[in-house]
């Protein structure tokens, strides 16, 4: 099992200390300029090889995209989050840093509404391309009429 | 008639049975539907999990070829059977109306599993089709989910006395 | 017709496979550009089969939401219902009774076993390779037969349940299940006897498309096609879950990465699953088969993200629970969705023919990448 408070202390000599644990303290949180640099130093110097998942959730006053890392020594599992606020939602893509975070992009963005700077293709996926709005989010009300 | 030669009876209606026991009178029509009921080309379209038993179905234990339905064409222009297997998304409905628009006349389809009934298990999602009935006419319903390979057969058999003419819904005598 | 091949006009020309297409594997479409044979970009378009599961989730309570997982990878339901039966008892605190464990275990990797067996079958069929498709499906009827023994239905189980099973097995299935194990190798070794030193098989597989490890774990490759590809990783060893600790079986890992390599793997792994049922149909205990659990299940607020070793990679469930009957968030991590990432790279400079034998090495389930 990781033991994030101990990876947190490793991590915040390169933050200045601006990393935090989140209230249940499983996750590291971070401020959404930083995240990429954050998720380039797991990958390089602390073993976190493999991106699992991204993935996005929305809570009362904000939303989130959450990262999963793997580290294929031990198959430790670390969770990264960062909040966005509801009005326009973006952060950094992290292609650069892995290739898998194209298509798990393109999903958030298709179902959360949340946009990747610097993805380059960052169009619908799952949906139809004339969908109007974004399914995942808490207040959306599928039309009434229906298509067909 | 009279009596002939020794002993032979000859009945009065002798001709007529003849007629009705040995000589079949029926349309062109009627020929052509027979021989189509016995020989219809599915055309490969699963589409989620029902394609799968779909595949079974065609396998060596409940296999379809003994009824000769196992000819599965990839080209919707030389088959004149389409099996909606599984859930018609809003993204593919147009693409299932191309499809049919394609084949080419007389043309059937079965609706099976029941996501292509009514939208199925996912039937208050935002991007399902609420039944393949909607856009394409559909023949039989084989209700499941997924249904068995012997349900896909009995619809098969269904559809193949609609074909022949015969009431579908009849209920057998000895069953 | 002049033989001047300095006039020769060529145009490229966008070609469509799929979505209706009988190599596709399900309802996927990839827009290719080619240049004659070649193909020179390709791009995925999915969403065919978008249900929404995700957002449905949201409106379900914890127990019906067993259905819906049987029905993402329906090739391999019951892994995706271990997955999912346990996260939410990592999440509530829930201890499996033991002969529930071990049923679990029998019956994933029967599934995986059956799993693997329609990839090499459909990989086989795409060659055109008729005769073996209906071995392994021969074969993939009778391990149906003793899911539906077990819990009456064949493809789209729901046999798990939040803290055990639904039922307990019946007396019929151990001694079927014994006999499918006497008889199952051998059917496996005839297979792999017909099909893999087959020429025209290999002359299709054999160094089309390698990826190697480092582009594998770039792509986020997890599962037979990562171990194809020369890492050694599986989640069943590296940190077991459920009682996979117990039982002495061996990660096959193959070097090149190509097409071949991706099949042979699952052979190869159909060998060790075996290995796995006979080491646990000799342990198996009696007892009970369900936890005591609330018959209202509300787990306490929080996340979790829990992964199992699928058929297809590593099967990841991230649940939000804030401390109601329903989930706030359900996200399903699919494998098949993270491969097909690979596509547009990997097939720029391949005939056509190979892009067919590269979409059935991936191993892809259209209910997995589109939910």
């Amino acid at each position: 099992m990781l033991n994030t408070s101990e990876l947190l202390e490793r991590l915040n000599k390169d933050f200045d200390g601006s990393l935090a644990l989140t209230e249940d303290s499983q996750a590291v949180s971070v401020n959404k300029v930083e995240i990429i640099k954050l998720l380039q130093l797991l990958k390089e110097k602390h073993g976190f090889e493999m991106l699992l998942d991204i993935t996005s959730a929305e809570y009362n006053d904000r939303l989130e995209v959450v990262y999963h890392l793997m580290n294929l020594e031990n198959a430790g599992v670390l969770r990264v989050k960062t909040g966005l606020s509801k009005q326009s939602p973006s952060v950094a893509s992290s292609i650069p840093v892995w290739k898998a975070a194209d298509v798990m992009e393109r999903e958030i963005f298709d179902l959360m509404g949340i946009v990747f700077e610097g993805h380059g293709n960052l169009k619908r996926i799952l949906c139809p391309e004339d969908f109007e709005g974004h399914p995942l989010r808490k207040d959306f009300k599928p039309d009434i009429i229906e298509r067909f | 008639m009279e009596e002939r030669g020794s002993g032979m009876e000859i009945n009065k209606y002798q001709a007529e049975d003849s007629v009705n026991n040995n000589i079949i009178m029926t349309t062109v029509d009627k020929m052509l539907d027979f021989c189509r009921s016995n020989s219809l080309w599915p055309v490969t379209f699963g589409l989620a999990c029902c394609a799968i038993e779909m595949m079974a179905a065609g396998g060596a234990r409940y296999d379809l070829s003994r009824f000769g339905f196992e000819v599965f064409r990839p080209s919707p222009r030389q088959a004149d059977l389409m099996i909606v297997a599984g859930t018609v998304t809003d993204k593919m409905a147009p693409l299932v109306k191309r499809l049919y628009d394609q084949m080419p006349e007389p043309k059937y389809v079965i609706a099976m599993g029941s996501c292509a009934i009514s939208g199925g298990a996912f039937v208050d999602s935002y991007s399902v089709l609420r039944g393949v009935d909607k856009i394409i006419p559909v023949d039989v319903f084989i209700p499941g989910c997924p249904p068995r390979p012997e349900a896909l057969i009995d619809g098969f058999l269904k559809l193949r006395d609609k074909l022949r003419g015969q009431k579908a819904q009849e209920v057998k005598k000895d069953a | 017709m002049s033989m001047n091949n300095d006039s020769f006009e060529t145009q490229e020309f966008k070609l469509n496979l799929g979505p209706q297409h009988p190599s596709t594997h399900g309802v996927y479409q990839a827009v290719l550009t080619i240049n004659g044979e070649y193909v020179s970009e390709a791009e995925n378009v999915i969403g065919y089969l978008h249900r929404g599961i995700e957002k449905m989730c949201e409106s379900r309570t914890y127990t019906k939401i067993i259905p819906y997982t049987s029905r993402l990878d329906y090739l391999a339901s019951m892994l995706n219902n271990h997955g999912y039966v346990g996260a939410v008892e990592k999440l509530m605190g829930v201890e499996v009774p033991e002969r529930a464990e071990y049923i679990r275990v029998i019956m994933c990797e029967l599934q995986r076993i059956a799993s693997h067996l329609v990839m090499v079958a459909s990989m086989a069929l795409d060659f055109n390779a008729f005769t073996a498709w209906m071995y392994a499906f021969a074969d993939r009827e009778r391990i149906l037969d003793l899911f539906e023994m077990a819990c009456g239905s064949r493809l789209t189980v729901s046999y798990m349940r939040i803290g055990g099973l639904s039922r307990d097995l019946p007396e019929e299935f151990m001694p079927a299940l014994k006999k499918l194990l006497k008889e199952l190798p051998g059917r496996i070794k005839d297979f792999d006897n017909l099909v893999s030193g087959n020429e025209i098989f290999t002359g299709r597989s054999k160094n089309i498309c390698p990826i190697d490890a480092k582009k594998a774990i770039d792509y986020g490759f997890t599962g037979p096609n990562l171990r194809a590809s020369g890492v050694q990783f599986d989640l069943r060893k590296a940190s077991p879950y459920s009682i996979y600790d117990r039982f002495d079986f061996e990660i096959p890992v193959l070097h090149n990465g190509d097409c071949f390599d991706r099949y042979y793997i699952r052979m190869l792994e159909m060998y060790q699953s075996l290995r796995i049922l006979e080491q646990a149909v000799e342990s198996i205990p009696e007892g009970p088969v369900m936890a005591k659990v609330p018959k209202v299940i509300k787990p306490p607020k929080g996340e979790i993200y829990h992964q199992i070793e699928g058929s297809k990679g590593l099967l990841g469930y991230y649940i939000i629970s804030d401390g109601s009957t329903k989930p706030s968030r359900v996200h399903i991590h699919g494998p098949s969705f993270v491969n097909i990432g690979v596509i547009p790279e990997i097939a720029r400079g391949i005939t056509i023919q190979d892009f067919v034998s590269l979409l059935a090495s991936l191993d892809i389930v259209l209910g997995e990448i589109d939910r």
